[in-house]
């Protein structure tokens, strides 16, 4: 509003404020430095993994760590060939998933489309504790009962030792179960009523149209909750090194056997004995680095793929 | 802003003369001469550590004001916390290395190895297995790099019974941070880390390779000689011959180090920094002093009259030195 200047007086007014309130420039400053912090710590942990890992493949050439097929930094002679463990990584993973898909996927379709509003509030607040419960206890439980329980179940299949791949992936897909229910859940009840209601309209029963027209509606939400999982599951740490052991320098695709991941290697050798500043030590960085690649690799393509399945409701 | 009340205020007082009377009453110092206080760190082996808390045990028994912590991050591990005056004690299942020594000069740590038992490795097989003994060099056929041995029939020179010789052989050891791994591989192998590759690894739990090895007839696999003692029915550890016959793993055995070659000394390293501490050194006398009661009840091999009045020599010369 411009100013008057009739009328002696009247002071020339403006629209900024009377008094530079500093107090407000103080909370701005603060609250960027915290959004700041996490730019910062993902920075920090990428630079302290570069400079082992750079001091590591000075020595050990980066074909012969990705595509040897002999993990023993520790042995005699030493061979770093990364293979065993990224596939010891893959095979939880798939096993993982082969178990949290399907149970995670049900769950949700259940708790959006079948279950009446008595039921979720048991079923919902379950989920939760299920995905609260630490890592340790589930490495534990996965150890001493999991597996005697496979032995009673399937006493057909050939079990061995005590630590095993199947188990411990078992184990793993258990517990991320809860992030693949919550967040497809949660997807398909943003799925708008009026589909639902002009496919039952049409004629449809209700499977038909939890299959047919909601899941396809929410696939993105599926699809981002089905990523999330497999971040975790490539980085959970406590129940493998628990349940699966150490497993064989060489590559392995036994399920019955014991098999170390990168993530339990990096955990054992770096609560281990190794001093600071040798090949042994390097090599630690060395596997985090890939496996922070391979959870970056997952996200980019994670990324891409809810944006391709996206469906935009007006 | 809230207005203190009566209730609140008196809380607030009785709770900060609370922390105050905790604070002041824990550091107060030594209150007469004979009243030993303080904390004695020590770290290394796990596979001493079993003696060191047995020891520490029985002398936080006596005196109530020392609080003595034992850790187990490996004789590797203990030595680098060692070399740089993080603990006072070294647990250590073989010698300190010469890379470590180097370190320990560096930082000005003085050190002497003090002798607190004796150990072996046993190998484990089967109750039932007919086979007795082994020599060293049928040990090294087995668990060499590149060993194809699969059965028991294949081992050249042990003429196991017929229907035991297709027996297939499942072996069990521990992992690579394990000094079990590094003394074992060291003496049947001939170097630190030279094994074959494809024996159950168990970690730094030895208990699994003798569960594994009573519930398979055909299993074999080293431990120390504790975990064979207390393993008890179902296991019996193999006599090793190391070239003058077959000698059973007994404890007179490994005291007069005719079991060869898998018996070793057991070190508690100390620094000479440390012992200047006297709750260090009374713990140190401690330990050598009833080193046979601590070794039996931890279930290792005691050490000899003339090894105790040996390590007694040792620490007066270490606390002497640093006197100086």
């Amino acid at each position: 509003m411009a100013a008057p200047s009739v009328g002696a007086g009247n002071p020339h007014r403006t629209l900024e404020a009377a008094s530079p309130r500093y107090g407000e420039k103080v909370i701005k400053v603060l609250l960027a430095l915290c959004g700041a912090l996490s730019v910062a710590v993902t920075t920090g942990i990428v630079v302290s993994l570069l400079f082992p890992t750079i001091r590591f493949f000075r020595e050990i050439s980066i074909g012969e760590f990705l595509t040897g097929t002999l993990w023993a930094p520790a042995l005699v002679p030493r061979s770093f060939g990364v293979l065993p463990i990224v596939v010891g990584t893959l095979m939880i993973v798939f096993y993982a998933l082969l178990v949290a898909i399907p149970v995670g996927l049900a769950s949700a379709i259940f708790l959006s489309e079948y279950a009446p509003s008595r039921i979720r509030k048991i079923v919902k607040p379950a989920l939760e504790v299920l995905a609260g419960i630490p890592t340790v206890a589930v490495g534990l439980f996965a150890l001493w009962y999991l597996r005697p329980l496979g032995e009673t179940i399937f006493p057909f299949l050939t079990w061995g030792p005590r630590q095993t791949v199947i188990v411990a992936g078992v184990a793993v897909g258990l517990m991320i179960v809860p992030i693949v229910a919550s967040i497809s859940e949660d997807a398909m009840r943003a799925v708008p009523g009026g589909l639902r209601e002009g496919a039952y309209a049409l004629g449809a029963g209700k499977l038909k149209v939890s299959t047919r027209v909601v899941f396809p509606a929410a696939i993105s939400g599926i699809v981002a909750s089905i990523v999330l999982a497999t971040s975790r599951a490539i980085g959970e740490t406590m129940v493998v090194l628990i349940a699966a052991g150490a497993g064989r320098p060489d590559l392995t695709f036994d399920p019955f056997a014991p098999a170390q991941t990168i993530t339990a290697y990096i955990g054992g050798a770096a609560t281990g004995d190794i001093p600071t500043g040798t090949i042994l030590y390097d090599t630690i960085f060395a596997a985090g680095a890939l496996l922070f690649l391979m959870t970056l690799a997952m996200n980019m393509v994670a990324i891409r793929l809810v944006r391709r399945f996206r469906e935009v409701y007006e | 802003m809230i207005k203190p009340t009566n209730g609140v205020r008196a809380f607030a007082i009785a709770a900060l003369l609370a922390t105050v009377a905790a604070a002041c009453g824990s550091s107060e110092g030594n209150e007469g001469g004979d009243q030993l206080t303080g904390t004695i760190r020590i770290d290394g082996s796990s596979t001493v550590a079993p003696l060191s808390e047995a020891a520490a045990e029985l002398f936080m028994g006596e005196n109530r004001d020392v609080q003595v912590t034992v850790a187990a991050s490996g004789t590797s591990g203990g030595f680098q916390k060692f070399c740089i005056g993080e603990n006072d004690m070294n647990d250590a299942s073989r010698p300190i290395k010469e890379s470590e020594v180097e370190q320990c000069g560096q930082n000005a740590i003085a050190y002497d190895a003090i002798q607190v038992a004796n150990d072996a490795l046993s190998l484990l097989v089967n109750a039932q297995n007919p086979v007795d003994c082994l020599t060293v060099e049928q040990a090294t056929q087995v668990w060499d790099r590149g060993s194809k041995v699969k059965t028991w029939g294949q081992v050249t020179g042990l003429n196991a019974p017929g229907d035991f010789a297709g027996r297939q052989m499942t072996l069990y050891g521990p992992g690579s941070d394990s000094g079990t791994f590094d003394f074992f591989t060291d003496e049947i192998n001939g170097e630190e880390g030279r094994i074959r590759i494809d024996y159950t690894n168990i970690g730094e739990d030895d208990r699994q390779a003798v569960d594994g090895i009573k519930s398979d007839v055909g299993a074999m696999g080293y431990v120390p000689y504790s975990y064979a003692q207390e393993a008890g029915e179902g296991v019996k550890a193999l006599a090793i011959d190391g070239g003058g016959g077959c000698v059973d793993a007994t404890l007179e055995n490994v005291q007069n180090g005719s079991y060869v070659p898998l018996g070793r000394p057991l070190f508690v390293y100390a620094s000479g920094t440390a012992l200047a501490k006297p709750e260090v050194l009374a713990f140190m006398k401690f330990y050598v002093d009833n080193a046979t009661s601590i070794a039996d009840a931890a279930s290792f091999v005691p050490l000899t009259e003339a090894q105790v009045a040996a390590q007694h020599q040792k620490i007066e010369e270490l606390v002497s030195g640093v006197g100086q």
